[in-house]
């Protein structure tokens, strides 16, 4: 799978506001059981475990399992590689903008002067 | 969002910020991300028609992006597909749109960045997911606290 693919799964799996939800309660633990991670949406276990398996897929969790307990864990790196296209692209726009401003700054001071 | 946003004030009128994004001979003058020239520039400003931007960064190299133009409304707003020549930067599509609004000292522009490759991220737009990589990013500044140099 290329990066493309990768951010794309990135991206799809976390436009879902359960797995979001999940994402958010795994950063600020050292992993969780699926019960735990179920307990405090209104749905089934079934249906935790299907948007397990996406996130899972994405890269964006992990799973062990111990005796009868998998334990979830965050997987930063797909995150991480979606940040850093926010990132080039902002370097990009911001240095970009920049100039963009100063020059259309000039060009309404010339227009000024010539009185339009 | 699956996209980024910046938005400036910019104290000249929305005519003239609209002219310096919208046409070669402005476009040569401020693109790229450092300080680097622009080789060529092309822009054929009409629904339908292309850009083409090729640009030297400060190390060398150089790279080309290049799209087509989606909406136009002079002077308030331009859309353009977004691909990189050889797209080893990042080989998908995206979408530039770039809004202007009259504001009492000038414009204020918002540049909106997209990321568009396939079926999924549409979705994604269509449906918004706001916040989610707030949350991210403040995952990443914690994460990366003590690591940078």
């Amino acid at each position: 799978m290329n990066t493309q693919e990768r951010l794309g799964r990135t991206f799809s799996a976390l436009v879902d506001p359960t797995r979001r939800a999940i994402l958010a309660r795994l950063e600020r633990s050292d992993g969780a059981s699926v019960s735990e991670l179920a307990q405090p949406f209104a749905i089934r276990l079934p249906a935790v475990m299907k948007h397990l398996d996406v996130l899972a897929d994405a890269g964006l969790v992990t799973r062990s399992k111990s005796g009868r307990t998998v334990t979830v864990r965050l997987r930063p790196q797909p995150m991480r590689e979606a940040m850093d296209w926010l990132r080039r692209y902002e370097r990009f726009w911001s240095k970009s903008l920049d100039r963009l401003a100063v020059l259309a700054e000039a060009k309404e001071a010339e227009a000024r002067r010539k009185g339009r | 969002m699956t996209s980024l946003t910046l938005v400036r004030r910019i104290k000249a009128r929305p005519s003239i910020v609209f002219d310096a994004v919208t046409t070669a001979e402005g476009i040569a003058q401020w693109w790229g991300p450092d300080a680097g020239p622009v080789l060529r520039a092309e822009a054929d400003v009409r629904v339908g028609g292309r850009y083409r931007v090729r640009f030297r960064l400060l190390d060398g190299t150089e790279h080309e992006s290049s799209g087509e133009y989606l909406e136009i409304v002079r002077p308030e707003r331009v859309v353009m597909s977004w691909r990189w020549e050889g797209g080893q930067e990042d080989p998908g599509q995206s979408r530039l749109e770039i809004r202007l609004r009259a504001i009492p000292e000038g414009t204020e522009l918002t540049l909106t960045h997209a990321l568009l490759h396939d079926d999924d991220t549409r979705r994604s737009h269509e449906h918004g997911w706001s916040g989610a990589l707030d949350k991210l990013q403040a995952h990443f500044a914690d994460s990366r606290q003590g690591s940078e140099t």
